[in-house]
């Protein structure tokens, strides 16, 4: 079994969402436990295949029996393994806080849901283990396809915002393809272990720049990176509730995730200024996100800017390129899932109490004080308070940044932490002193989700108590030798 | 010449400009379909040599470097599986837009989005 | 409501082809090893079929006949086919899709056969009813919702 864990976390959640529709034949109120306890052994393979990872070193999984660089390759090392505990875990979180939410949503098409919820966790989790660059692009497109048709599921307005979001998206992902084939034309190879090693001496030709170029525009697409974020706000706007917290803290992660193995351990651009662009455009990133996400009404679009610019920092961490930044950047993944995923929970728990999408109506701290307090402790990590996981990762990036000797990149870190102090404390001013709702309502949010969202507040707070550890175990190694 | 190449390379201008100056939602659909299509013409002129041959093994013929290479041509499979399966989520949000909101237009539908927004249902 | 064609030669003529369609889409599963055809085009011709039943002999044939949430899970029946085959290439010592270590009373060789067999069954069962569900759905769409 341990040999098996690099494809573990990806036959779990694939298997549960076939399983959905068979299952829902017979009754349709097994789809949500179903997807729960498959998320749950899925991160459970993650973790063990961190462990796994820190214990052994690197394990190499060649699918099929076939070699690489001939055969198809899944890796687990420290930096993949992270990624799929990340995702994992996140997701159990948001889908077992998102119960409640959507059986008001979908009722009868629960099945459907859980089965498109599962297939965007296998596509994502697919594109963090795969070894192989075409594999990338194919696990790559099972989580943009079940991600377009669960914005989609909103209707009416999400319908608009859905198709956005499929030419978008459908752009990133052929130039991404486009990208590998010119590195594929270029030395005859899609696996990356085999790339990296026949790259550097191919760095003359037109179609290296050109391949790296389209990979990382597709790339950046993807993640939602300023200025290619077109589809992001409305996506994460007109999603269904529970859609969004499950979709938003995770799936541009992913991506995130292959821009840093590919611009780290492939490709390796000394020749091109990809990293220094990529370092300011995530510096542009923070600031804009930030400026427009403090001037929202709507606090989903507040969030959806707000991930627009905590995209920024990962990308100025991964520009920047010196161990702390990097390290600084990886931990800004955990930390913004983390906290992002409080947030849309917040609001999913709002949207079920009846309350209407703009900010003044949010109140329900008074109400729901667990919920608000979770909310507050998510606002915190995103100002950057410590200790909650958000400083710590922000105060790598800003080492990484003073020590790579650019000030100005630096200032950008602190002034988006400034704009979000302000948005977010607009967002927690509205949960506790918005406008009070006229007529009662439930207590508290229902337990699934309260039990979801206090742990994921939680870990917030862990993550940052306990980042040393982390840092030094699992990060730092992920970030060694590849830095500048 | 590359010619070829050049075909590919118009296409996707072509396809992308579709999609960014057509207003009609189905045309930008259709320039997301040339677009793709483009990419995997791109794929398949990799795979090309002079004077090759098959890529069928027989007992006469077995070296390798007389064949057309096969593996871009077994990756455009997935890549036109994924097309369709795109085209097919595309159209789908198409029809339901249509019956919802009358129109095809990108300028109606976000004026019609909007009104829907600010009056609440 | 797609209405029965108002021609008898074109209903009939669909009767007769209908079975014989679905057979040479088996042909196309079974020979896709030695010729050109596999899981995918079979699927696609078996899809085909039943899309002909609605255009040529009226949408309530086709809802008589095939029943959309079985069909589904028809479809996903066949993708988890295609994924336990793999697994079954685990269970016997190799990785995930070794069809070599199938347990099968074969040789490593044959089973690599067998095992493309059954992934191209699943593949098959998964396109056709996919394209038999994308018909029926979006046909749906047309009172508006």
């Amino acid at each position: 079994m341990r040999a098996h864990l690099p494809i573990l976390p990806v036959l779990l959640p694939l298997v549960g969402a076939l399983l959905q529709p068979i299952v829902g034949l017979a009754s349709r109120h097994v789809a949500w436990p179903l997807a729960v306890a498959t998320v749950v052994a899925t991160a459970a393979a993650g973790i063990a295949g961190l462990l796994d990872v820190l214990a052994r070193g690197t394990r190499r999984y060649p699918v099929g029996g076939w070699a690489p660089p001939w055969g198809i390759e899944v890796l687990l090392d420290p930096l993949s393994a992270f990624t799929v505990c990340v995702i994992a875990v996140v997701a159990t979180l948001t889908l077992l806080a998102g119960g409640p939410s959507a059986r008001t949503t979908y009722e009868s098409e629960q099945p459907t849901y859980y089965g498109l919820a599962l297939l965007l966790v296998t596509g994502l989790l697919g594109m963090v283990v795969s070894g192989d660059l075409f594999n990338v692009f194919v696990f790559l497109e099972v989580a943009s396809i079940s991600s377009y048709a669960l914005v989609a599921s909103g209707g009416g307005p999400a319908l608009a915002a859905a198709f956005r979001y499929v030419v978008l998206g459908t752009v990133g992902a052929s130039f991404y393809l486009l990208g590998v084939g010119c590195l594929y034309a270029l030395t005859g190879t899609l696996n990356m272990a085999d790339l990296a090693a026949r790259l550097p001496a191919a760095t003359g030709s037109p179609l290296f720049g050109g391949g790296i170029v389209f990979i990382v525009v597709g790339l950046a697409i993807k993640m939602g990176l300023f200025p290619l974020h077109g589809w992001l706000p409305d996506a994460y706007t007109r999603a269904p509730a529970p859609v969004a917290a499950v979709m938003a803290p995770v799936a541009t992660k992913a991506a995130a995730y292959v821009l840093a193995r590919v611009l780290l351990y492939v490709i390796r651009p000394e020749s091109l200024p990809v990293s220094t662009t990529l370092a300011w455009v995530g510096a542009a990133a923070i600031v804009t996100g930030g400026a427009l996400a403090a001037t929202q009404v709507d606090p989903r679009r507040l969030l959806a800017y707000s991930s627009v610019s905590q995209m920024g920092y990962i990308a100025l961490g991964l520009g920047l390129g010196v161990q702390d930044a990097l390290v600084g950047a990886y931990l800004h993944i955990l930390a913004h899932a983390l906290m992002k995923a409080a947030l849309f929970v917040v609001l999913a728990a709002a949207a079920l109490d009846g309350r209407g999408p703009t900010l003044v109506a949010l109140r329900l701290g008074s109400r729901m004080p667990i919920t608000g307090a979770c909310a507050v402790v998510a606002a915190l990590s995103m100002i950057g308070v410590p200790p909650a996981a958000g400083f710590f990762s922000k105060w790598y990036l800003l080492q990484g940044a003073l020590a790579a000797g650019q000030p100005i990149l630096a200032g950008a870190i602190l002034g988006g932490s400034l704009l979000a102090a302000v948005y977010m404390y607009r967002f927690t001013e509205a949960v506790w002193f918005g406008k009070p709702r006229a007529t009662g309502g439930p207590p508290e949010a229902p337990m699934p989700l309260l039990v979801g969202l206090v742990a994921l507040a939680a870990a917030t707070v862990a993550v940052g108590l306990s980042n040393a550890a982390l840092v030094s175990n699992v990060l730092g190694p992920a970030a060694a030798g590849v830095g500048r | 010449m590359n010619y070829p190449y050049w075909v590919a390379i118009g296409l996707l201008m072509l396809g992308l400009y579709t999609m960014i100056a057509q207003r009609n939602l189905l045309k930008k659909a259709v320039g997301m379909t040339i677009f793709q299509t483009a990419i995997i013409l791109f794929f398949l002129l990799l795979a090309v040599k002079r004077d090759a041959s098959l890529p069928i093994v027989s007992a006469a013929d077995v070296d390798p470097a007389r064949f057309m290479n096969p593996l871009p041509h077994a990756l455009m499979l997935t890549a036109i599986v994924v097309m369709v399966a795109t085209s097919g989520v595309a159209l789908a949000i198409l029809i339901r837009l249509y019956a919802r909101y009358g129109s095809l237009e990108e300028d109606v539908i976000a004026e019609r989005v909007a009104s829907d927004e600010t009056d609440p249902a | 409501m797609i209405e029965r064609h108002a021609s008898v030669v074109v209903q009939t003529f669909v009767r007769v082809l209908t079975p014989l369609a679905q057979l040479f889409a088996l042909y196309v599963l079974a020979f896709g090893h030695y010729s050109p055809g596999g899981g995918f085009q079979a699927g696609v011709i078996l899809g085909a079929t039943y899309i002909l039943l609605a255009l040529a002999l009226g949408r309530d044939t086709l809802d008589r006949k095939v029943n959309q949430p079985v069909c589904v899970a028809l479809g996903a029946a066949g993708v988890l086919l295609y994924v336990l085959t793999g697994v079954a290439g685990m269970a016997g010592g190799g990785t995930f899709l070794d069809y070599s270590r199938l347990p099968l009373p074969v040789p490593p060789v044959r089973a690599r056969y067998f095992g493309i067999l059954f992934i191209e069954t699943g593949v098959t069962l998964g396109v056709a009813a996919t394209l038999i569900i994308l018909f029926c759905r979006l046909g749906e769409q047309e009172s508006g919702r």
